[in-house]
């Protein structure tokens, strides 16, 4: 496969058993050198075991893995000193300063005091942390913990930075900054590799990316390949008063309808011209909405279901 | 570029992490470590000990002499037991630092090595400055002591060990801390011979009191402080002390590696 060894990491039937449980049953995928690449999908789909396994902490129980161009079960600790991993859960220790935990982190990749030193003070800038600097990690804010998780993860000029669900949990100022801070990386080069279960996150960040169910890869793309493949141009939500809502009177106006809890969603190409046909029906929506196809909708499609958390 | 790390690098990288927090909060483990076995060996060796005179049990010693290599391995016990359940805990549960680490070129078995050394590390500098303070306070009899730091030191390994290891299966707040320090370590304190000749117990105590690595370090310590070992028993004590050494770092390893590499 000519596009395997270029890439930085390449499965071919990966698969990561616990026990009687599969949570990764046998996927494939190319991340290329220089792209972002994303793992999209509800909770226990097999994102974070797939980027365990990427990350050379977790060992494949079925198919092939090569990463930076190295088997993890045999190069592990050589990989891993290429990586940048920013785990779900924040594992700073709290009880040290912002520069301690980057000086203590630096030295477990074998780099020299010094290097560490002049490293940490600008990925310091990098993460807009120069005024808590000396601050005990407890006293940060979850934005602030959290952008030095990335800039830790970047003690080590890594090639390859993986990040599982980096935003979860943050503000939007907070998400808004992280974002800015993750494209300057990929204006940089270094290749990406994301895990999350927000749309918009997928969509910013993203150049391609794979959507996971139930430990399988259900589809891939860039995100306008995606929308395009699984979803119509144009979408109309309706709102009815509570408990008149009704599929089936919308049979036949639209080429899908997705019923969530709240309100349907008309799969269409002309939402306004769905819209009038829903208003000859005689039907009296309380509100109406028509807009674009969104990654929300593939995903809707394609894992059949809301959000599960 | 730096690739793979050889494991003594490892290691020492782990006790510099330690180390580093550890600088900015020894006052607070200074008192637990240090103070309060001089207090013991003050309470103890001259309070209680003026009452006792020298004689067989004591190997003709002052009590305050009989007393401090003894003490010296016990308090090392007691530091050893801290330093391996809660911090361990927290590395893995709530701070999980040690996940952090296991990401990085130093792997889990490595984490676990250096764990070890950081408490082998740690006790022995406490056991050192309590040895200096119970030398000015004229308990220690010859140089011998600072063969006590040693065993001390390898005692208080050998039971860490097998307590890291458990401390690393552990997924609640760590409540079962406390059956370790109420029906372990305080007993072991009280009963391997520290205080008073094991054979002062009841004849059928004594077997569980061989099993305790307390009472080997102590019958140890008591015999390289005083110069009156002899070859085959110092053997055996220290034969002990290794096995449960070995036994505990395998485990302490194997469960390391469940936990972060799964």
């Amino acid at each position: 496969m000519g596009t395997s060894t270029e890439s930085l990491v390449s499965a071919r039937g990966l698969a990561k058993r616990f026990g009687d449980f599969d949570a990764v049953r046998g996927i494939d995928l190319d991340v290329r050198p220089g792209e972002a690449f994303g793992f999209l999908g509800p909770n226990g789909a097999g994102k974070s075991s797939t980027m365990r396994m990427i990350a050379c902490v977790s060992p494949r129980t079925g198919g092939e893995l090569t990463v930076l161009g190295m088997d993890p079960s045999r190069d592990g600790p050589a990989i891993r000193g290429r990586l940048g991993v920013v785990p779900q859960q924040d594992n700073l220790d709290t009880e040290l300063t912002v520069r301690e935990n980057l000086h203590v982190y630096g030295r477990y990749f074998g780099l020299s005091k010094a290097h560490v030193r002049a490293k940490a003070t600008e990925l310091i800038e990098f993460a807009q942390l120069a005024d808590r600097s000396d601050a005990e990690v407890e006293t940060l804010s979850g934005g602030m913990k959290r952008r030095l998780t990335i800039a830790r993860s970047l003690i080590n000029d890594p090639e390859l930075l993986l990040l599982d669900e980096p935003t979860t949990g943050l503000d939007p100022q907070a998400r808004h900054l992280l974002w800015d801070r993750l494209f300057r990386l990929k204006q940089q080069g270094v290749t990406l590799i994301v895990t999350t279960h927000y749309m918009d996150e997928a969509e910013q960040l993203c150049d391609r990316l794979v959507v996971m169910d139930a430990g399988r890869i259900v589809a891939e793309g860039s995100p306008a390949e995606l929308i395009a493949q699984h979803s119509t141009r144009e979408v109309l939500e309706l709102r009815f008063a509570a408990g008149t809502q009704d599929e089936q009177a919308v049979e036949g106006l639209a080429e899908r309808v997705e019923v969530l809890p709240d309100r349907l969603l008309l799969y269409t190409t002309d939402g306004e011209a769905s819209l009038a046909a829903v208003h000859r029906r005689g039907l009296t929506p309380v509100s109406s909405l028509v807009r674009r196809s969104t990654l929300e909708d593939v995903f809707l499609r394609l894992t059949g279901r809301t959000l599960v958390d | 570029m730096p690739t793979a790390i050889t494991t003594p690098r490892a290691i020492r990288l782990v006790v510099e992490g330690q180390w580093t927090w550890y600088r900015r909060s020894w006052r607070a483990s200074v008192v637990s470590s240090v103070l309060q076995p001089v207090l013991y060996l003050l309470a103890l060796g001259i309070g209680v000990g003026t009452q006792i005179r020298p004689g067989g049990a004591t190997g003709d010693l002052p009590y305050l002499q009989y007393l401090a290599p003894a003490l010296v391995v016990a308090s090392a016990v007691q530091t050893a037991a801290f330093e391996s359940t809660f911090p361990v805990l927290s590395a893995f549960k709530w701070q999980r630092t040690y996940h952090g680490i296991a990401a990085t070129p130093v792997s889990a078995t490595q984490v676990a090595l250096g764990q070890l050394a950081w408490v082998a590390l740690r006790i022995s500098v406490s056991a050192a400055a309590f040895l200096v303070v119970a030398g000015l306070l004229g308990a220690l009899t010859s140089i011998g002591a600072v063969l006590s730091l040693v065993v001390a030191t390898l005692t208080a390994v050998a039971f860490a060990a097998p307590v890291i290891a458990y401390s690393a299966t552990i997924e609640t707040e760590g409540q079962q801390f406390s059956v370790i320090f109420r029906f372990i370590v305080m007993p072991m304190t009280m009963f391997s011979g520290t205080f008073f000749p094991v054979e002062q117990l009841p004849e059928w105590v004594r077997p569980l009191v061989w099993l305790t690595p307390l009472w080997h370090g102590t019958e140890l310590s008591r015999a390289v402080a005083f110069s009156t070992w002899e070859a085959l028993g110092a053997l055996g004590h220290l034969a002990f002390l290794l096995a449960m050494l070995a036994v505990g770092t395998h485990l302490a390893v194997r469960n390391f590696n469940r936990r972060l590499a799964i």
